[in-house]
């Protein structure tokens, strides 16, 4: 599968956190054909669900990749300029000259429209002088105040409206490839899985506002009850001012976190299965909270063994996230030969040494 | 009133192009072709000089007429690669003036094959609260082209921004001075005979206002107007009160400078063109005195002294990503110089 077009266009609709359904429509579409049964939870998570072959009451496993996407929000309007908040772990860095979309509830359309960066002699002294704070900030729209004032108002969601870019390398850069690229690596997974047979019930979950509460690994994890858990998510690329021991080399493998968001009796398995079908893979430590869906999935309910499979992505919440589509193939075909693997006892053979 | 240029998608759609193109300062060609391809059959005379301005003239009819210069630079800022760290990653210098704070984040173009290239930082999770309220300097961004892209030291590179229309608006890249430069193409297109019209489409503006000093001595003429676009900085005030340094407004037409930061714009020039808005029911507002320069700086002071006045079309968000600008604004700019060309008489700046 050329995941290339897929990404583009899951990354070109918008879904921020608590605002899914756009996006959700569009990985319902492509995934409908690849799964037996889908449907959206009550708080808009997609739940696809492959059926195994093993003998019923069949065990199963849950691969939650979260749909949501940072943005900001109309907090206020100022004649023909919007002021705005964050929703998400937004980098204000990034904003000044961004171009986003104003998501207009008062006439339904997408504005285009840029963040403006006000001189520092309309701002107060206490202004700093270096990044300013997102209150500081303003959009423009490029209508006038008439128009700004029957077309936009206070609660509209604004994204990031810059096109991606494909890069040297199978490097494809833009908005919200944090964690589109996981939905993307969750479709790969379930092309292979069309072939090749699996003992296992697959619940394939796109979840919901994982950037701001884990509402959706919270509840998809309570609703299904697997018997395994795995996230998929980016972690941290090495590049341009990135170069601690939490980063590691873009294009070169899979991530698979160890820590204690993890079983380490899963991790172990996916190790041993990477090696096996030469996946190119590397080991990421977080010693505490892994800042993903396995963070509430493993505390669901009477406790789920969950695991986390990532891949590297760089400029991580900035509007020119980069990943390697490789990664992202590598991540997909894991997972399937991972699904494929599980014995009808393999909950059984988890076990703490 | 006298009969006006009827401007529509046509123009529009030449200052798309103008805008889209990439010329950073000292690389000015994509621009330049475009101007050559344009006004070649509308003027007599057009050579590209030492520097790389383009240089045109197209005569009038009659006896003494007065030569009057039209200058629109046609640079923009940027950025230029200056070095290689190795798998797709560049070092890079900005060329003229950008705020630093405009880059983390953004895409460019590099280099004459416009190759991708991203502008990325560190992510936010890893940073320190004190290192998230500090712009990254320059020192340590970079432009990634991807893990086995190859540019070149010496490429330039500018935002890849796609001009766009919107309501009354124009958002792009470097309407200043693209704007300029397809007003002085449509006054080409409609020269009035009394005049010589010397065209000059300069370089290096944003670096020192380079190509305007030497297209001023060639010319030698009696008069210039420099075409530019100038910041509009009418956004309210954090604290409320009033916004009393807002420098021009956007919507309120051609602004026209009395005083900037390197010229006392001649004052007969100021006060004829404001005659002739007035005349001619053209709105336009005096840019606040202050800062800046434009190419008539450069002008004024050149040979034995040019009188010289400057009219921007008003665009916010100078020297950033994306600008935007009002139609309207321009459409009043290329008519006010219009009727003020026909109106100049030999006997306008003598004392």
């Amino acid at each position: 599968m050329d995941v290339l077009p897929f990404l583009k266009s899951l990354v070109s609709i918008s879904g921020l956190s608590g605002y899914e359904a756009p996006v959700a429509k569009l990985i319902e579409a492509k995934w409908r054909p690849l799964v037996d049964e889908i449907k959206v939870s009550r708080v808009g998570s997609l739940h696809g669900f492959k059926k195994g072959t093993g003998k019923s009451p069949r065990p199963s496993v849950m691969l939650a990749a979260h749909m949501d996407a940072i943005g900001m929000m109309v907090s206020g309007i100022e004649g023909e300029f919007l002021r705005i908040t964050s929703i998400g772990g937004i980098d204000v860095r990034v904003l000044p000259g961004a171009q986003v979309t104003v998501h207009a509830t008062g006439s339904g359309e997408e504005l285009p429209g840029v963040i403006a960066m006000p001189p520092a002699k309309l701002l107060p002294k206490e202004a700093a002088q270096e990044v300013l704070e997102i209150k500081y900030l303003l959009v423009d729209t490029g209508l006038t105040a008439r128009a700004v004032k029957r077309k936009v108002r206070v609660g509209d969601l604004v994204s990031f409206a810059n096109d991606p870019l494909e890069l040297a390398g199978g490097i494809i850069s833009g908005h919200t490839l944090d964690n589109r690229a996981s939905v993307a690596a969750l479709t790969i997974c379930l092309e292979e899985l069309q072939n090749t047979p699996h003992i296992w019930d697959v619940w394939a979950v796109a979840t919901v506002q994982e950037e701001v509460s884990y509402l959706g690994g919270y509840s998809s994890a309570f609703e299904l009850r697997p018997q395994i858990a795995i996230a998929v998510d980016g972690t941290f690329a090495k590049g341009p001012g990135a170069d601690g021991w939490q980063t590691h080399p873009l294009g070169k493998g899979v991530g698979l976190c160890m820590g204690p968001n993890m079983h380490p009796f899963l991790h172990k398995k996916l190790r041993e299965l990477a090696e096996r079908l030469e996946i190119p893979w590397f080991l990421d430590v977080t010693p505490m909270h892994s800042g993903t869906d396995a963070f509430p999935m493993q505390t669901t309910a009477e406790g789920i063994p969950t695991a986390l499979v990532e891949f590297p992505i760089r400029y991580m919440h900035t509007p020119v996230e980069a990943v390697s589509l490789k990664d992202i193939q590598r991540a997909g075909r894991l997972l399937a030969e991972f699904i494929a693997s599980l014995e009808a006892d393999f909950v059984e053979k988890i076990v703490w040494e | 009133m006298a009969e006006k240029i009827a401007l529509g998608n046509t123009q529009l759609k030449l200052l798309e192009k103008l805008c889209n193109a990439i010329a950073v300062s000292g690389d000015e060609g994509e621009v330049r072709a475009i101007v050559l391809e344009e006004i070649k059959p509308f003027v007599e005379e057009v050579r590209v000089d030492a520097l790389g301005n383009v240089l045109a003239i197209k005569p009038g009819r009659g006896k003494k007429r007065p030569r009057v210069m039209l200058d629109a630079h046609m640079d923009e800022v940027g950025l230029m690669i200056v070095g290689e760290d190795g798998e797709g990653i560049y070092r890079f210098e900005v060329v003229g003036n950008v705020d630093v704070r405009y880059l983390v984040g953004k895409q460019v173009w590099v280099g004459r094959e416009r190759k991708a290239g991203v502008i990325g930082g560190k992510p936010v999770h890893l940073m320190s609260a004190d290192e998230r309220t500090r712009k990254v300097p320059l020192e340590a961004l970079r432009i990634d082209v991807g893990l086995d892209g190859k540019v070149n030291v010496g490429d330039r590179a500018g935002f890849a921004t796609k001009f766009r229309r919107v309501g009354p608006s124009i958002m792009a890249k470097s309407i200043d001075d693209r704007i300029g430069v397809a007003t002085l193409i449509e006054l080409i297109k409609h020269a009035p005979p009394n005049i010589d019209l010397c065209a000059a489409f300069t370089v290096q503006e944003e670096i020192g206002l380079r190509g305007a000093k030497v297209a001023a001595h060639y010319f030698n003429p009696d008069l210039a107007i420099a075409v530019d676009s100038t910041p509009a900085y009418d956004l309210p005030m954090y604290a409320g009160g009033e916004n009393t340094s807002y420098n021009t407004k956007l919507g309120l037409g051609p602004a026209i400078y009395i005083a900037d930061g390197l010229a006392l714009h001649d004052p007969r020039l100021v006060r004829f063109l404001q005659s002739v808005a007035e005349s001619e029911g053209i709105p336009y507002q005096i840019r606040q005195p202050g800062g800046g320069s434009t190419d008539s700086s450069a002008i004024q002071r050149s040979l034995s002294g040019i009188p010289t006045v400057s009219v921007s079309v008003p665009h916010r968000y100078t020297h950033s990503p994306l600008s935007i600008a009002r139609v309207e604004d321009w459409k009043n700019t290329i008519n006010l110089l219009y009727l003020a060309l026909q109106r100049i008489t030999p006997s306008m700046i003598e004392h």
